[in-house]
């Protein structure tokens, strides 16, 4: 394997868990305001 | 690392979408439409943050299960055509990268699980686990023939843990459909084991084929075909289903019960000459899905 098509996959990587990690912190911001809800009801 | 560039380096930098291989996607499908439908029968609702979470944390459990499978695996798939192309055995991932990806997964889901709905939901999730990849993967799939057997109820966890996320229980309905994925998976892993039999018994996997020979596995098939169609059609006697599934679960399971006789009526050895072997194997995916969306439908009805 070259050292470009290793750069190629390690970029890859960081740019999916990127974006998993930005839908994570969206998914954990709507648990908690879906919890006040029913905490309050 | 000194004095070594990247491209020298032994261990094989896999891609995301190697990763994404692990989890089985495919069979993750199955697996999240029977925990969605144990979600939407039970009798509460979830906001909907809460319920795609818990849907979520099932796909991803399922996933970190095949993953781990896969890492303990990777010496069979090699010998197998089916699976020698998947990332491991390819030489596309090291095996180490695979459990630690399988472990991290696992964790990360029933954690998520138990923070979104309940902890009670989150225990099912982890036994499930924990029963495909200790009871199914290392202890049972290379010593016995009933591997499939006992092993298929790891799979049967889904409807039960989408259930337990609304309700933070079980009862009788989402037992039943656990019985029915349970009877389900002999007679849907032992018809497609009959035309890849020789994958099977090159990799040595004592799958019922391979050691009882495919007289003995068609009228094994036959036989657990009869329980799960009692299984599927239990809800509506028990009043926990009305009519409109029923139906649809006497029906499909009358035509699960016809094919399973042609391939009992079927004598080819060869796969070749495996026909109703195929279309059982193809019917079984199409039944448990009609089956569950069966399900959800007479409850909206």
């Amino acid at each position: 394997m070259d050292e470009e098509e290793i750069r190629r996959r390690q970029r890859g990587r960081a740019i999916v868990m990127a974006v998993l990690l930005g839908l994570f912190v969206i998914l954990v911001y709507a648990i908690t305001i879906a919890k006040m809800g029913l905490y309050s009801s | 690392m000194t004095g070594m560039t990247l491209s020298e380096a032994q261990v094989p930098i896999a891609d995301w979408r190697d990763f994404l291989a692990l989890t089985k996607p495919r069979v993750m499908t199955l697996v999240v439409f029977t925990g969605l439908c144990g979600l939407l029968v039970a009798p509460a609702t979830l906001p909907p943050a809460l319920a795609f979470t818990a849907i979520l944390c099932i796909a991803l459990g399922a996933g970190a299960a095949a993953a781990l499978n896969m890492w303990y695996e990777a010496d069979l798939d090699a010998l197998m055509k089916r699976t020698a192309s998947r990332p491991i055995p390819a030489g596309r991932m090291d095996r180490q990268a695979a459990l630690h990806f399988g472990v991290g997964l696992s964790f990360f889901s029933v954690i998520l699980m138990g923070v979104a709905t309940n902890w009670f939901a989150a225990a099912i999730l982890a036994v499930s686990i924990l029963f495909y990849v200790l009871v199914y993967t290392i202890w049972l799939k290379r010593r016995t023939p009933q591997n499939i057997v006992i092993g298929g109820a790891a799979g049967a966890f889904p409807p039960v843990i989408g259930w337990a996320a609304v309700t933070g229980d079980v009862a009788t309905l989402p037992l039943i459909l656990f019985a029915l994925i349970f009877l389900w998976t002999p007679p849907h892993f032992w018809a497609l084991s009959l035309f890849v039999r020789s994958d099977y018994a090159a990799a040595g996997v004592p799958m019922l084929p391979v050691v009882a020979g495919a007289r003995s596995t068609r009228i094994q098939i036959l036989l657990y075909t009869l329980p799960m169609a009692a299984a599927a059609v239990a809800p509506w006697p028990l009043g926990l289903a009305g009519p409109v599934y029923g139906l649809a679960a006497s029906a499909l399971s009358l035509a699960f019960l016809v094919l399973a006789l042609r391939v009992l009526a079927n004598k080819a050895a060869e796969p070749s000459g495996m026909k109703p072997e195929k279309q059982l194997f193809a019917f079984s995916v199409l039944y448990l899905f009609a089956i569950f969306g069966a399900l959800v439908l007479d409850r909206f009805l």
